[in-house]
This record gives structure tokens, C-alpha cells and sequence, in this order.
């Protein structure tokens, strides 16, 4: 314990000052109330080019981001750089959709994507669907940042939950008094933090392990003694399809999670944005290198910590130990820093783990308050009852990530982090689609949305977990155990695996624009479409864009629809 | 927004990503990375870093460089054909 000892103290030193700065925050840029959605939950829709970076870049890269793709690599190589395309290609999407999402939503008011399909679409179920969808999508999220917390806590040898019980206390109380000033605050500190910690490290800990060279030897030395033909520092030829449709995939997912609309909607004009997706990804850059950590650790022969467990395949044959591969990371810095910069280290990913766990409980928070809360249960909420409301539920939602961590297995999280990825991309015909086209029909969506969920279901239900031993491979669980699924199992006679996400958002598709086409033959009345084409394109200054009264009825323009 | 017909022109308006010459860009950086077999290979190596990686490091500069442009003709054209 005693070798921990200045860890933990820089640790808990740093960790102690953002709280601080979590509570100062609601003081920062101090409005005149607090008690209003728009300044809780957004931030009174002002923040500037770098808050909006840093926010954005504390959001989108999570300390599960920093644990878990490091892992990826130590245990499977190159398929877990998949990572970086996926960033590449996240941006210009942004850059293209988000935009126009922002423009809308500051001529309309909305606050979560799902005010913006119920305009648009005119239709309180599809938004019903959209909301449901992304808070579900976005709890295990939260959840899986406590994991991050985990994996530092048990490097340092510390055990039992009292910490991360406190860790989340805080979080609560001060997200409860902030709001979205708070995350955004922290988030200098965190990527400041982050930025030394990850620029150090990729340059002192490859100069002691001997060169880039010599660690990628190390890699390649373990995997060509790995029995499994899936990993390597290169693809196998069966997995490159998973690649690439897994960035894709992912990228499209990122843009429709509520809190990443969150931030975007938090910026104060379209050019903030814009210099944003220019400037974000620094972070991709930090994220690639970052990956490569998985390889120092190879060549440094860092060992995951034992779970406890023993890995028993199906057929009962023991396989060995079972590891927590998030713990690699963690136990490297442990190895190669000097104590005191090993707790920074720690203290960077904690504090990581604060970020989004606090935007991301503020968008499900909105999400509840918006769409159920003011749709169904109290229709004349007053701007201080909607605040109210989404305090309240961010504090159940973050206390739902909680128990979910403590009392069931942190692999059910990480499950449903999977499944998340997954239905959420179930809302990109409505959300991403719908802001460039009112061609589908509301009773589409909701049917290629329902189509889209139960294929991923069944899809990722259909993915085992596999072992590759030296007796061949054995099955550890049936079911959940990733998203690579093979195109084997519809018939094809391929090994080629592909993205669950990415097969179940084209049935979405395929039945959407097939039930359009139905309800349009049958003259099934469609929903009224409040917003008109050059809502998308409006900037800060066009007199129509301000921020609508919230607890006015979202306006409905009364005109015959147009096809 | 019942008081505001559409055909008003509107105050503040920003089309740079509607109709803009250099809004193919925003492709360049996706077909870039999206056949892993164009990359996936080790040699040439950069400082010991095998192709696969350092390529797929070298796309985001270049995806800055795209995105930014698409930024900055953005605004040329817009106050270009404000009245």
C-alpha cells in the first residue's frame, strides 16, 4: 500500500480540486437564472470556440475511451485501432449533419433530437421512440464510466465501492447545482491533464522500451504465438469488412447519442462548429497514440489483473484466469512513471470519467424532461418545473449507472454499452436522415425503427465469445460476446464478419422506405412539418434564431402537407 | 414560426454546406480510411511505426486541412453574396 501512497495523494489532491471547480462553475458566466432549461441543460446556449472544444472533446473522448481502446489493442491487435478511422470520419459527418441540426433546433427551440422529429415529422410517438431510444442507449454509457474509475482504483490496490460511491456523490451534487457549466469547466482540467499525460507517454515510455520498433516486434512476437488467426498487428483478411463498417458504424452512431447533440447544441453559432471540426481532431491524433499504448504494454510485459474468476468455456473445458484487460493501462503508467506522475495519470482518467458521465446524464436528463415529462405527464411545465424535472432525473439516471456497476457484473454494462452502439443507430433514418429530408412517412419510421431494433437484437444475440486456445476454439459464451457477426451464419459461405449495427440500420432502411411507400399508396395521412428549408441553414443573428419560449406548444405551421 | 413566411430573406443565413464547390472535401477523408485493404499492409514503415498505423495517423491532418477549407470558403462566399 505504502508505494501507492503518493499515487493515491496526487490522486485525490487533483481530484478534490475539480470537485471544487464543479461547484465554483455555476458562478462561471453566472446567468440570471438557474432555474430554466435552457441554462441548466445547455448552458444558456452560449459557450464560445474553445469551451465548445473542450466540452465536445470531454465528451466524445471518455476514460472508457482511454482504458478500453489501449486493451483492445494489448489483446487483439490492429482490429482495435479501429478507433481512429472511426474518428476520421466522425468529423465531416458532424460537420455536415449537426450543423443544420443546430440551425433548426435555434430557430425552434429544441433542446434533444427528439423535439426536433416530433416537429418535424409531427409526430409525439416517433419522438417518444427517439428519447426512449437515446436514454436507454446512453445509461450504460455512464455506467461504463465507472469502470474506468474501477480499473485506476484497483492498480492502486484500493478495494470496495465506498470510493466510487463518493466519486459519484460528488459528481451528483455538483452537476445538480450546475448544470452543464460544470463538465464544461472541468474539462480544462481534464484534457490539460490528459494531454501531458499521453504526450509523456508516448514519447518517454517507447524511448525506454527501445523505440517504436521495438515494440511493435514485441506485438508481433506475441501474436504470432497467439493461436487465434483474428489478431496480429495487421488485419486478418476475414476481418477488414468488420473494420471498416465498425468506424463507420460507430462514427454515425457518435453523432446521434444525445449527449454529443448536447454539446453541439450548447455552442453559440454556426461558425463555432465549424473551427470545432476543424480543431477536434487533435483529440483523434491523442486517441491513435493512445491506442499504441496496448503495444507498450506488450513489450513493457505488463500483466492485467485477475479478476477472481476462472474462464470456463461452454463445454466445460478451464481455460485459465480470467483478466481485466482495462487494468493495463493502468498497471503500465503504474510500471514506467515516477509515482507522482503515475497519480496524475490516474487522477487524468478519473477525472475523464466525470466529464461525460455528467454531459451525458444532462442529455438523458433533457431527453426525459422534454419528451416524456412535458409530452405526457404535465403539459403546462413552467420553465422552472422543466429544470427542476431534469435535475431530478439526472440524479436517477446517475444513480442507476451506479447500481448497475455495484450490484450486477460490469460485464452486463459493457453488454449494453454494445447494444447501445446498436440502437441508437436505430434513430439515424428520423434524426440524421430527417434533417435533410421530409420524404418518409412517420408510420415508416416507426416500423423501420422497430425493424432495425429487433435485427441488431437478434444479430448481436447470434455473436458468441470466442477463445482461440491451443486445442482450438473454444465458445465462452453464446450470446452478446461482440459485434463482429459473421455473414456466415445467413448462408453466405464467407468468414467475412461484418458490423451488427451496420446490417440492422439497413433493414431499418429497407422496411422504412418500403412502409413509406405502403402508407403514401394507401393515403394514410402523414404528420405536419413545423420546420421549413432555410430553418437549416439560419445563423446566430438571423432575427428568427433565439431561443423559443420553452413552454409554449412547439409550433405547427397550418398548411396541407406537400410531398 | 407562423410569423415568418418563408420566402423572406432571411437576416443571417450560412450555406457552406449546401451547394458549395468545396464541400466534396468532407468525402476525401472517409474514402480515405474506408478500404482498410489500401492500407493494411506493414511496409513502408515510418521511425519503426508499420504503414497501417502511421497512414491512418497521417488521414487526420489531412482531414483538417479539408474540413478547414470547407470552412473558409464558406465564409468568403457568404459575405460575398450578402446585400
Amino acid at each position: 500500500m505504502s508505494e501507492h501512497g503518493v499515487e493515491i495523494a496526487v490522486f485525490v489532491a487533483l481530484f478534490v480540486l475539480v470537485s471544487g471547480l464543479g461547484f465554483f462553475a455555476a458562478r462561471w458566466r453566472r446567468p440570471s437564472t438557474m432555474e430554466h432549461l435552457d441554462e441548466w441543460g445547455l448552458g444558456g446556449r452560449s459557450f464560445g470556440s474553445w469551451i465548445t472544444w473542450f466540452l465536445i472533446g470531454g465528451d466524445l473522448y471518455t476514460a472508457y475511451t482511454f482504458v478500453a481502446v489501449p486493451a483492445l489493442l494489448f489483446g487483439a491487435g490492429a482490429a482495435g485501432f479501429f478507433a481512429v478511422p472511426y474518428t476520421i470520419v466522425v468529423y465531416p459527418i458532424v460537420f455536415y449533419v449537426l450543423l443544420r441540426l443546430w440551425s433548426v433546433s435555434h430557430v425552434h427551440g429544441f433542446v434533444t433530437p427528439a423535439d426536433f422529429v416530433r416537429a418535424r415529422f409531427g409526430s409525439p410517438t416517433l419522438a417518444l421512440v427517439v428519447a426512449v431510444t437515446g436514454i436507454v442507449a446512453t445509461m450504460p454509457y455512464i455506467a461504463l464510466q465507472l469502470v474506468g474509475i474501477e480499473a485506476v482504483l484497483k492498480t492502486v490496490g484500493v478495494r470496495g465501492h465506498v470510493p466510487i460511491v463518493v466519486a459519484f456523490a460528488i459528481l451528483a451534487a455538483y452537476t445538480y447545482n450546475s448544470g452543464l457549466r460544470a463538465p464544461a469547466l472541468i474539462a480544462f482540467v481534464k484534457d490539460a491533464l490528459i494531454y501531458v499525460v499521453i504526450i509523456a507517454a508516448v514519447i518517454y515510455i517507447p524511448a525506454k522500451l527501445g523505440g517504436w520498433g521495438a515494440v511493435f516486434d514485441a506485438a508481433d512476437a506475441k501474436f504470432a504465438k497467439s493461436p487465434n488467426p483474428g489478431d496480429g498487428t495487421l488485419l486478418p483478411g476475414a476481418g477488414q469488412v468488420q473494420y471498416a463498417t465498425l468506424a463507420f458504424g460507430s462514427a454515425l452512431a457518435l453523432f446521434l447519442y444525445p449527449h454529443s447533440v448536447t454539446g453541439v447544441l450548447a455552442s453559440k453559432d454556426r461558425g463555432t462548429i465549424k473551427r470545432n471540426m476543424a480543431a477536434l481532431p487533435a483529440y483523434s491524433l491523442l486517441l491513435g497514440l493512445l491506442a499504441l499504448l496496448g503495444y507498450m504494454a506488450i513489450a513493457a510485459g505488463t500483466k492485467p489483473l485477475p479478476t477472481g474468476d476462472t474462464l470456463v468455456a461452454t463445454d466445460g473445458t478451464v481455460i485459465g484466469p480470467k483478466t481485466d484487460g482495462n487494468t493495463v493501462i493502468p498497471l503500465l503508467f503504474d510500471q514506467m512513471f515516477p509515482h507522482w506522475f503515475a497519480g496524475v495519470a490516474f487522477a487524468a482518467v478519473a477525472i475523464g470519467a466525470l466529464v461525460p458521465a455528467a454531459i451525458m446524464s444532462i442529455a438523458a436528463a433533457n431527453l426525459w424532461t422534454r419528451n416524456v415529462y412535458r409530452e405526457y405527464l404535465n403539459k403546462d411545465a413552467t420553465p422552472a418545473q422543466e429544470a427542476r424535472s431534469s435535475k431530478i432525473a439526472s440524479l436517477v439516471v446517475k444513480l442507476g449507472a451506479l447500481v448497475a456497476i455495484l450490484a450486477l457484473d460490469p460485464q452486463f454494462s459493457i453488454d449494453l454499452q454494445l447494444i447501445g452502439g446498436v440502437i441508437i443507430l436505430q434513430t439515424l433514418p428520423a434524426v440524421g436522415l430527417g434533417l435533410f429530408t421530409r420524404w418518409f412517412h412517420r408510420g415508416g419510421l416507426v416500423a423501420g425503427w422497430a425493424a432495425g431494433m429487433a435485427a441488431g437484437w437478434w444479430l448481436l444475440w447470434n455473436v458468441p465469445q470466442t477463445a482461440v486456445t491451443a486445442a482450438g476454439p473454444k465458445i465462452l459464451r453464446e450470446h452478446f460476446g461482440g459485434s463482429a457477426f459473421k455473414l456466415s451464419e445467413l448462408g453466405f459461405d464467407t468468414t467475412v464478419t461484418v458490423y451488427a449495427g451496420f446490417l440492422a440500420v439497413l433493414v431499418n432502411l429497407v422496411v422504412a422506405v418500403l412502409v413509406t411507400l405502403a402508407l403514401r399508396a394507401a393515403g394514410v395521412a402523414d404528420g405536419r412539418d413545423a420546420t421549413s428549408g432555410p430553418d437549416y441553414d439560419a445563423d446566430a443573428g438571423d432575427p428568427r434564431v433565439h431561443d423559443l419560449d420553452l413552454h409554449a406548444p412547439v409550433t405547427v405551421r397550418e398548411e396541407p402537407v406537400q410531398y | 414560426m407562423t410569423d415568418v413566411p418563408d420566402d423572406v430573406p432571411a437576416g443571417r443565413r450560412d450555406r457552406s454546406t449546401t451547394g458549395l464547390p468545396t464541400g466534396w472535401l468532407l468525402l476525401l477523408p472517409l474514402l480515405l480510411v474506408v478500404y482498410p485493404p489500401l492500407y493494411n499492409r506493414t511496409d513502408p514503415e515510418l521511425f519503426g511505426i508499420p504503414f497501417f498505423y502511421w497512414y491512418q495517423l497521417a488521414v487526420i491532418p489531412v482531414s483538417v486541412v479539408c474540413t478547414t477549407v470547407v470552412y473558409f470558403t464558406g465564409r468568403r462566399t457568404r459575405r460575398g453574396s450578402t446585400r
